[in-house]
């Protein structure tokens, strides 16, 4: 069957962002997935969207490429309604599940979607050369896919969902089961089209994908948007320039619960934590312990990350 | 102890498997009902035999045979086609019964000719100018032209007694010599009696019991020149039953596209679920053409089935088979949320489609009300074109009936299927 020719890429024009999305809202049932989502996503950024399970993250994602209706609300892509014609094509998106065809090898299954995407002839053959080399799978290009490991088909999954050359690309937790040396691979290439210019969106629930990853985060709960900002920025907003210290000490209990009260500190499972503006303040602390007669067994500063931030705004650990 | 715990889990995954139990239990009830009513159901006890009689004699003897075989309980004789538009049919003549057999109206015809009734019973010297009745037969039904051509003898023996004696007579005449008078009173006394119990009624063709006297020549008008008669209708019979097995399952891919996330993917670009659908359509349809084409030249290769001879009917009838059975693949596989559902259902419903349809057992020897079932399903649809085809040997322009009926069911069935994967499309 053939396929209308492959429309032209959108236009970016000055005033419309890649992506909006303005107060969108999907219900399943009693459950609000998306409640009242609105961001936009900036030219050549990535977006990660951070959020526990269950978070709504993967609804929103999957409302952009129109496979879930939203309720209400509108998503436009380069100023287009994001289910035209111009608009899917602007859009790559890479799902959570390994959407590949287990009978076909890396090669077959990247021309397929390629031709799903109007693609044919020589651009397609470029196409597929192109997905086949950032994914590393050059040498496993005729392997069929259900005889690849867990992270080569999660590369594949990437490759096809980029093989359009997307100027938008819908990350849904693409690193979900692999192990580290393959999630650092999954990094570069995302790292090498960032270099490309490509506007991505990222869900993760791995903090630490969000920090390497991320121009800025969205902190996503029930359904909400509850932060957005860059890492620095949100750190800031939540925490100011306040870091933890936390030391244990050794001693009778009475007297080191009574200077832990004393200067304000709290006891967490048989740890004592404060917050301290400066560094510098540490050293104050350490001193007027031993004055006290306690005896310092270890001690450490914890600089407040995505995670505290997570923590602070919603009172749960991000992989509740 | 731990005996129990294993039944108790098999138990409780049973339960829960609504495929596996309706194949364990539905299915088998369904099965022994449907051939429980094919072979003696409780209403319709034995098939009846459909047959046409021509009467080109008229006379007293061909009449009581007509009669006679009209109140043979197993039989349908009609002596005339059904009415067209309430208006009135001519009787069936020689050719025109003829044509009928061919086109597949009743298995048998029975011609008594002109000059029957001047010597009904055929013993004596051979006559080859004597009038003899004809059957003609069709060779695709083995039984019908077997009891029509007994019961023929059981009738002439039942119906006309009184005519048989005096024929009988005229040949002791003829033979031996002729009778004393004091003879003849008393045979013509016998001969009286019977007309008058023949007149009265009083002797039906079930009361007697005789043996075969009346001449009788067989001839197939139709498969008097195949090579192997029965192999187009099983290539036709069985390879419906497997095309609608292997679309099912090859329908059932779509399920494997939803459970790994391929069908989202592919939504996600410019495929539509229409033009997804169409394309699955056009495959599975392309593929149980093949298979036809498969089967049907095996048939030809090993059992001289004469494929060669029908290759433009054998397409007309391959692709509307073939159409119609993918669409009805699709519209299981999207009824069914698991490939274990669809394996499930789609045991049932072709095992009960054939059983019904004429794949396991031909349908003109089912009752009347099986036979009318029979039409509700694909396979009685493509056998019957296929059996127009290489057994009829009618023209494609003869297979408009079954050509309309499954392009129909195609058409109806894509569309409910592509309506009922609505729930796929979007969430």
């Amino acid at each position: 069957m053939s396929l209308p020719v492959t429309s032209a890429p959108i236009a970016p024009t000055s005033s419309s962002p890649p992506l909006r999305v303005d107060e969108l809202v999907k219900r399943f049932g009693q459950v609000t997935a998306v409640d009242g989502i609105t961001f936009d996503l900036r030219r050549g950024e990535c977006l990660g969207l951070l959020g526990p399970n269950g978070a709504g993250k993967s609804t929103l994602i999957r409302s952009i490429v129109g496979r879930v209706i939203p309720d209400s609300g509108t998503i436009s892509v380069f100023g287009a309604p994001a289910d035209s014609a111009a608009a899917r094509n602007a859009l790559g998106w890479i799902p959570q599940e390994l959407a590949l065809y287990p009978r076909l090898s890396c090669r077959e299954n990247l021309q397929s979607f390629g031709r799903y995407h109007g693609l044919s002839g020589d651009a397609l053959k470029q196409a597929v050369e192109r997905g086949l080399e950032w994914s590393t799978l050059i040498d496993r290009a005729d392997e069929l896919v259900r005889n690849l490991s867990g992270g080569m088909k999660r590369r594949l999954n990437m490759a096809a969902g980029l093989i359009h050359q997307p100027q938008i690309v819908l990350m849904d937790e693409p690193t979900v089961g692999v192990d580290p040396q393959s999630r650092n691979r999954i990094f570069e290439m995302i790292e090498k089209v960032q270099g490309e210019g490509m506007s991505i969106i990222y869900t993760t629930h791995y903090m630490e994908e969000a920090e390497r990853l991320c121009d800025r985060v969205a902190i996503v709960d029930h359904g909400k948007i509850i932060a957005l900002g860059t890492n620095t920025e949100l750190v800031q907003s939540a925490f100011g320039s306040r870091s933890k210290m936390l030391a244990r000490f050794a001693g009778a209990e009475e007297r080191v619960a009574a200077w832990i009260a004393q200067h304000g500190g709290q006891s967490i499972n048989g740890a004592t934590q404060f917050t301290i503006e400066h560094p510098t303040e540490i050293t104050g602390l350490l001193e007027d312990s031993a004055k006290n007669g306690l005896e310092l067994l270890d001690v450490s500063l914890h600089k407040p990350n995505l995670e505290s931030v997570f923590l602070h705004l919603t009172g749960r650990e991000l992989r509740d | 102890m731990m005996i129990s715990a294993i039944i108790r889990t098999a138990l409780v995954s049973l339960r829960r498997d609504r495929g596996a139990l309706a194949l364990s239990f539905i299915l088998p009830v369904v099965f022994f009902s449907i051939f429980a009513v094919i072979f003696g159901g409780r209403r319709d006890r034995t098939p009846k035999i459909k047959v046409l009689v021509v009467d080109e004699d008229h006379s007293r003897a061909s009449q009581r045979l007509v009669q006679g075989l009209n109140q043979e309980g197993s039989l349908v004789v009609q002596t005339r086609p059904q009415p067209v538009k309430g208006a009135e049919q001519p009787e069936y003549t020689a050719a025109t019964g003829e044509a009928a057999v061919k086109a597949g109206a009743a298995p048998v015809a029975v011609i008594i000719p002109y000059g029957f009734g001047e010597n009904p019973i055929s013993f004596g010297p051979a006559n080859a100018s004597r009038p003899t009745i004809q059957l003609l037969k069709d060779s695709s039904d083995m039984v019908a032209p077997q009891v029509i051509a007994g019961l023929l003898q059981k009738v002439a023996m039942t119906s006309m007694p009184d005519l048989m004696a005096e024929q009988g007579s005229k040949y002791f005449d003829q033979f031996a010599g002729g009778l004393t008078r004091e003879q003849r009173d008393r045979l013509n006394e016998g001969i009286r009696y019977l007309r008058e119990r023949q007149d009265s009624g009083a002797a039906t063709s079930d009361s007697g019991n005789g043996g075969g006297i009346v001449a009788v020549t067989t001839r197939a008008v139709v498969g008097e020149n195949k090579n192997n008669p029965m192999v187009s209708f099983y290539a036709a019979a069985i390879g419906v039953m497997f095309l609608l097995f292997t679309a099912s399952g090859a329908a059932g891919a779509l399920l494997d596209e939803v459970e790994s996330g391929t069908l989202d993917r592919v939504l996600s670009s410019r495929v539509t679920m229409t033009s997804l659908m169409l394309g699955k359509l056009t495959y599975n349809s392309l593929l149980a053409f093949s298979q036809l084409v498969v089967m049907f030249l095996w048939g030809w290769a090993v059992f001289k089935l004469d494929f060669w001879l029908h290759i433009p009917g054998f397409i007309v009838m391959g692709i509307c088979t073939a159409v119609a059975v993918a669409a009805f693949g699709l519209l299981l596989a999207s009824i069914c949320k698991t490939r274990a559902q669809l394996g499930a259902l789609s045991t049932l419903v072709i095992l009960v489609m054939s059983s019904i349809g004429g794949s396991m057992f031909p349908r003109f020897l089912m009752p009347e009300s099986m036979q009318k079932a029979g039409l509700l399903t694909i396979n009685a649809w493509a056998i019957d074109g296929f059996t127009k085809i290489f057994w009829r040997d009618e023209p494609i322009s003869h297979l408009w009936p079954q050509v309309s009926v499954l392009l129909a069911i195609a058409i109806v069935l894509f569309a409910i299927a592509r309506r009922v994967a609505r729930r796929w499309e979007y969430a």
